[in-house]
């Protein structure tokens, strides 16, 4: 028979089913992580935006209920996404600039290199919530001390993390002081750099300008790719420090009794993780939570999508095969 | 044999973990068949974390411990109701048999849900008449749709607390009784410094101010938030409308919202020794019973007390009302004891000497008739107020929901709106309000 001619020898066949179950093997702890931390749960997602599940009483079918009430009913739902493009566009955009700035600077320092180093990376190991309460302590319109410095200088102080208007700026200051991991992997690049071409930028009579812009720029944008797609992701999943600094802000103590009403000031600090926490785990309605969570998903993957197509394009013709 | 294909592979895993998403969906479920004579360890988990508190609530259970020395209850204090609340639906062995909380706006969930047992068969099992023991809105407000599954764990009041002294200034000889006395006190209250900014308000009426949820300041006009069928009515009700134009009266007479919200940011933490009534930013305030004791520790610095708040000028004759909450206890749906919890739950709800005992200890307003009546209760007037809001027949509590305090939540989000000046036409926003509730109550039902 023709199929049996086109078989392989049995000795092949082993040979071949072994090296699967070894690759198999060699993959199966990320195989198993993918299963257990992403597959699963996703699949759990999309299951129960479908279902009314109250995680105390079965799942209940409700078709697209949920899906309308998030969509076209939740009046916070705006709010939130709204906060949250925000803080991706302005807070990852003025991290990269700030943390290449930062970058540059101190690589160009000649004397103290170690102390600037150490001064510039340290507020990014001081745990979140610390920082948010600290940040919120010294701008605390009533009591802190930067409205009592510029209330001295005479200059007009805003409320801060209590005015809706500065409260997400407010939030771009707190992240912007604890730069130091752009300011590490900037640095790095930055050091990467080839001498030889900045001295060849030089015989050409290139000034500090085009050095930047055709030698330095070219070499770290990899690198500026990778801050943006990972500075996009992480800030999509901004959670702590709203929550804090709303929460903080608001003067109102929270007993054990109360629900935290995340958003505070007018849900200016409001992001859609936050949105999610409260709707799954404070009013366990479960699948306008998980709704959420898909179309946060969507947009993540649309963004860092879209941002790795533009990476093909930003990378040196050389480089853009990677 | 051939390997089968990564695909088929793939395809196999992801339809097995598809499999076990609904299976993982079982919460644990307990018994109310234990003999409440054997031994048995009970787990109670409460909300006090103030020493003095923890305390009082370890002194109730050596108590409970002595009038039943076989069962055993491990107390865990300062647990948020998000936790219990995650806890109970994980069920497990560490999960607790008696449950309480600080608010009432969760029963509704807890009772619908069924995460909290119904109690009605364990009292008619040891003879409790619930009419006869608690005051009716206490009972409301641990029941939902005709299942009690909360009892009243000592109760809250919310009255006005005024400075004396700086009544006493103003040349204002008794709190005000009404809102427009109200109105006029505040605005003869207020006190500003050279550069026309405040010193003092006579009262902050904006509603993120400490304790002044709408739904606390609106209980002052006895509102029915919903109708027969669990319909939200606020826009069909002239007293929502009658609420809102009396607060921004208060905020127009005292300089505006945005002027009272600046001064408002200036002010510290409610809990701490910065509280705006203790540092004498705010000349009353309306706060629950709990804070004399806060004002007694913290020796303020000026002459206090306390009153039921006004009431709207055409309701004068309710003048004494107040909006009413509290902590409540229960029992979790998973405890394998029920019949033992119970009896803790008797113990700290219905024992009258227990009741009195406690609500004295963390100046806290009895829940049961008999308590409310008792001579042992504490004799300090500033106390005694909220006890009489209490016992006020117009006193009332917001009814339960079944997602819990939401609707609040969405009337508060409403309410900052209003007195932002952000809703121009308030009939059609307050049938928007209507509108969200009710979506919202649809979104939780099933």
């Amino acid at each position: 028979m023709a199929s049996s001619s086109l078989a392989p020898p049995p000795g092949l066949r082993r040979r071949r089913n072994r090296a699967r179950l070894r690759t198999a093997g060699f993959l199966s702890p990320w195989l198993i992580g993918f299963s257990v931390f992403f597959a699963y749960p996703l699949i759990a997602t999309v299951y129960f935006s479908f279902m009314h599940y109250n995680q105390i009483e079965e799942p209940d079918f409700v078709g697209l209920r949920n899906w309308k009430y998030v969509l076209t009913q939740m009046p916070l739902f705006g709010p939130a996404l709204w906060n949250t493009l925000w803080l991706v566009v302005v807070m990852v955009a003025l991290r990269i600039v700030f943390g290449l700035g930062i970058g540059l600077l101190v690589t160009k320092i000649k004397s103290a290199t170690g102390f600037f180093r150490t001064a510039f990376y340290l507020p990014y190991l001081a745990p979140p919530v610390a920082a948010t309460v600290a940040f919120v302590f010294l701008l605390n319109p009533g009591t802190g001390p930067v409205n009592g410095i510029l209330g001295a200088l005479g200059i007009p102080a805003p409320a801060w993390f209590n005015d809706p208007g500065w409260a997400k700026p407010s939030l771009v200051m707190l992240s912007l002081w604890g730069i130091g991991d752009l300011m590490v992997i900037f640095m790095a690049a930055l050091l990467d750099v080839p001498k030889e071409q900045y001295e060849a930028a030089e015989l050409d009579g290139a000034g500090a300008w085009r050095k930047f812009r055709y030698v330095t720029w070219p070499s770290i944008t990899p690198i500026v790719m990778f801050a943006v797609v990972t500075g996009v992701v992480q800030t999509m999943q901004y959670y702590t420090q709203a929550l804090v600094a709303g929460k903080l802000a608001s003067g109102v103590s929270v007993g054990p009794g109360s629900v935290v009403q995340p958003g505070y000031p007018e849900h200016s600090t409001l992001t859609v993780p936050q949105l999610v926490y409260s709707l799954g785990f404070q009013n366990f309605n479960t699948g306008a939570a998980c709704v959420l969570s898909l179309v946060l998903f969507v947009i993540a993957m649309a963004v860092t999508t879209l941002l790795m197509r533009k990476r093909a394009g930003l990378l040196p013709a050389e480089d853009r095969s990677v | 044999m051939p390997f089968p294909r990564m695909r088929t592979f793939l395809s196999v895993a992801l339809a097995g973990a598809g499999l076990l998403v609904p299976g993982c969906a079982h919460p644990s479920v307990g018994s109310d068949r234990d003999d409440p004579a054997k031994p048995v360890t009970l787990r109670f988990w409460h909300g006090w974390s103030n020493a003095g508190e923890v305390k009082a609530i370890e002194d109730s259970v050596a108590r409970f411990e002595k009038l039943h020395p076989n069962i055993t209850v491990k107390v865990i204090g300062n647990v948020t109701d998000e936790t219990v609340n995650q806890v109970l639906r994980a069920g497990g062995d560490e999960a607790p048999d008696v449950v309480s909380s600080f608010t009432t706006n969760n029963v509704g969930q807890y009772c619908s849900s069924g995460m909290w047992a119904d109690l009605d068969p364990f009292m008619r099992k040891t003879g409790v008449d619930k009419e006869k023991v608690f005051p009716k809105t206490f009972l409301e407000y641990t029941s939902y749709e005709g299942r009690q599954c909360a009892l009243p764990l000592l109760a809250d009041a919310y009255g006005l607390y005024y400075n004396k002294d700086a009544f006493k200034e103003a040349g204002i000889a008794r709190p005000p009784r009404t809102m427009s006395e109200l109105r006029r006190a505040a605005v003869k209250l207020t006190r500003r410094t050279g550069d026309g900014s405040y010193e003092r308000v006579g009262i902050m009426p904006n509603f993120r101010f400490y304790e002044n949820s709408p739904d606390r300041l609106f209980a002052q006009w006895g509102p029915a938030y919903f109708d027969r069928q669990g319909k939200a009515r606020l826009a069909e009700d002239p007293r929502t409308k009658e609420f809102f134009a009396t607060q921004r009266a208060l905020i127009r007479a005292q300089g505006g919202y945005a002027a009272l919200e600046r001064f408002r940011a200036t002010f510290g933490d409610e809990m701490s020794s910065q509280n705006a009534f203790l540092t004498q930013k705010v000349a009353m305030h309306m706060d629950g019973e709990w804070r004399g004791l806060m004002l007694k520790d913290q020796k303020a610095k000026f002459g206090w007390g306390t009153a039921p708040m006004p009431v709207p000028d055409d309701r004068a004759d309710t003048y004494g009302r107040g909006c009413l909450t509290g902590t409540v206890a229960g029992i979790a749906h998973s405890s394998r004891h029920q019949n033992a919890a119970w009896e803790l739950v008797r113990f700290l709800t219905v024992n009258t000497d227990q009741v009195v005992r406690f609500a004295n200890a963390i100046h806290n307003v009895p829940s049961t008739k008999a308590a409310l009546k008792s001579p042992e209760l504490d004799t300090d007037p500033t106390f005694r107020t909220f006890l009489d809001i209490a016992r006020n027949p117009y006193s009332t509590a917001i009814p339960p929901s079944v997602n819990g305090g939401q609707y609040i939540v969405t009337l508060r989000d409403f309410a900052y709106d209003v007195e932002a000046g952000k809703v121009p036409d308030l009939d059609r926003g307050l049938r928007g309000l209507d509108a969200q509730i009710d979506a919202d109550n649809l979104q939780s039902q099933n």
